[in-house]
């Protein structure tokens, strides 16, 4: 077998092996969405709308903002990557091959929330499958970038909550997923131009849902693909094998570049 | 004449205002085991960390087989193996799977064999964090070695071993020489340097104080061998006079201990002194210096050789 199959296939069995993954991965997101279709739903039943695109943007984000970065930290701190390095294990395979690979069950939860949904919660059902699939590879890409560019600039595991929960929490509350955008109030709606999962939600529904939306979805997917493409750039620029080796390419604080799409869109739905 | 295969030449290197290593230059010949020692924070983990490509050297230079490990550190990964003093692998890679993936990347197939030899057959399948120490010290060796490279690098190896494991690895290394490696071994352990190493340099606050063979470095010592006497009678206790070459005296139990320059006369002269008074001889040992001693006289006298 390959370096990247043999790699690819130890990372995806972490993922069920290892219990802080097994939570992030599946535990948490499916537990969130059995409490959401049998809460929310009741409670507010135009959530029925939301539901799947939600759910699914819950799930990418949990694993690839919340669990993804802290291992990447705590392998770099534990001096995993100096093992790799003198292995001659390239950084690219480091940070692409456990993405990919938390990708995989990020999309596993996905078609559950997918499949389960409708039948179990009557959820309203995608009117276009093949744009729910394609924009949730899109989804999983855009995440999964932006929690390696967390992982790599953050120095230590508190860094990355700090850097992850400035995206989880604002997401949920404000990024479309428990409330329609369009019922946020304006100003709102102006800062979560700067959340991927509001241009997640917005991609999914005017493709997927074929839904009004507040964004076009063109942009939403712009956006998401630009953030996708920096973020993996600057990861690659910046990554740093060893916390206390004193070479780097570049300044942590580089990684605030991949504002700039974001930035760009809410000036573009601004005055555009 | 000899081929080397290591070449450090006025290598320095500093972090902010602190010099971990000084303007050092060294060889390591082909085929030998070449001892780093020195006491903790000497700069041995810096020094072999630059020459593995892990860290930017400031000034010097620095080749493995003619590689240099800043220019060309994929060509370099291949010949070396290097076993760190800190690294890990991920918790829940198994010892099989990071056989076959560090394999895999240096393009050779696992050779499950080494699992049998450095006796982690049955651990094949168990993961990293459940592995002891020891294990995880032999299956980092399995690892640094599995590609066939013709210089390893081995910063503290036996370091929190059990007396067994510690055993095992030294055959191992033995053994790599015999097979026509190079080894680059760093350790403050004294008695593994003088058992391992054909050669070795003491390093002391950045600086190397002392190259040579274990043999020549304790011959250039104060030279003071150590005479342990224990007889029936213990009458060396009360004997005030000296014998040949003896420089000082002591008493530990039943034992007579005595320094001396030259232990050939020294011996000779105690066995008549014992006969001619009718005292039985029980024991008698000679020591020569150790690498350890001679270690401890370098470093009080701070470094000078």
């Amino acid at each position: 077998m390959s370096a990247f199959t043999n790699h690819f296939l130890f990372e995806f069995k972490t993922g069920i092996r290892n219990s802080s993954a097994m939570l992030m991965l599946y535990m948490l997101p499916l537990g969130f969405y059995a409490a959401m279709g049998f809460i929310m739903v009741e409670i507010n039943p135009a959530f029925k709308d939301l539901l799947i695109p939600a759910m699914i943007v819950f799930a990418i984000m949990s694993s690839m903002i919340l669990g993804f970065p802290t291992g990447l930290v705590e392998a770099r701190e534990g001096g995993i990557y100096r093992s790799y390095k003198i292995n001659s294990i390239p950084p690219i395979s480091i940070l692409v091959i456990p993405a990919i690979s938390v990708g995989f069950h990020g999309l596993i939860t996905s078609a559950i929330v997918a499949v389960t949904a409708v039948p179990l919660f009557d959820a309203a059902e995608p009117v276009n499958w093949l744009a729910l699939f394609l924009i949730t590879l899109l989804v999983v890409f855009t995440f999964s970038t932006l929690g390696m560019l967390i992982g790599v600039v953050s120095s230590s595991s508190r860094a990355v909550v700090l850097w992850s929960q400035l995206i989880y929490l604002p997401s949920i509350l404000l990024g479309g997923m428990m409330i329609p955008l369009v019922l946020i109030p304006e100003t709102f709606q102006k800062f979560s131009g700067l959340l991927p999962s509001t241009y997640a939600m917005q991609a999914f529904l005017g493709y997927a849902f074929q839904q009004p939306t507040v964004i076009e979805p063109w942009i939403a997917i712009a956006v998401m693909v630009t953030s996708g493409i920096l973020a993996l750039a600057l990861s690659i620029l910046l990554f740093n094998w060893d916390s206390r080796n004193d070479s780097r390419r570049g300044s942590p604080l580089m990684g605030l570049l991949i504002l700039v799409p974001y930035v760009l869109a809410i000036l573009y739905t601004t005055f555009g | 004449m000899e081929e080397s295969v290591v070449t450090i030449k006025k290598f320095t290197k500093t972090y902010g205002d602190f010099v971990a290593v000084d303007d050092i230059s060294f060889e390591v010949q082909n085929g030998e085991i070449f001892g780093l020692l020195g006491p903790n924070g000497a700069g041995k983990t810096t020094t072999l960390e630059c020459l593995e490509g892990l860290r930017q050297p400031d000034s010097g230079e620095m080749q493995i087989k003619g590689v240099d490990p800043q220019r060309e550190p994929r060509k370099l990964r291949d010949m070396i193996g290097v076993q760190l003093q800190t690294s890990g692998l991920p918790d829940n890679m198994t010892v099989e799977e990071s056989l076959k993936i560090f394999s895999a990347y240096h393009g050779v197939p696992p050779r499950f064999e080494l699992l049998s030899r450095m006796g982690l057959e049955e651990k094949r399948k168990t993961q990293y964090h459940q592995l002891s120490t020891g294990q995880q010290r032999r299956l980092s060796l399995a690892l640094a070695v599995n590609h066939d490279p013709r210089v390893i690098i081995l910063d503290e190896p036996t370091a929190g071993l059990d007396v067994s494991s510690r055993a095992e690895l030294h055959s191992m290394m033995q053994e790599l020489k015999s097979q026509g490696s190079t080894l680059i071994l760093a350790t403050h352990d004294m008695a593994e340097a003088e058992k391992l190493t054909d050669r070795v340099a003491i390093m002391l606050r950045g600086q190397i104080v002392a190259t040579g063979s274990p043999r020549e470095l304790t011959a250039k010592g104060s030279g003071m061998t150590k005479v342990s006497v224990s007889s029936e009678n213990s009458i060396l206790h009360d004997y005030e006079n000296s014998f040949p070459a003896v420089t000082q005296k002591g008493i530990n139990e039943e034992y007579s201990i005595y320094f001396s320059t030259d232990p050939g006369p020294t011996v000779s002269a105690i066995l008549e002194h014992l006969a001619t008074h009718n005292d039985n001889l029980i024991d008698l040992r000679v020591e020569r210096p150790s690498l350890e001693e001679r270690f401890l006289e370098i470093t009080s006298n701070g470094g000078t050789a």
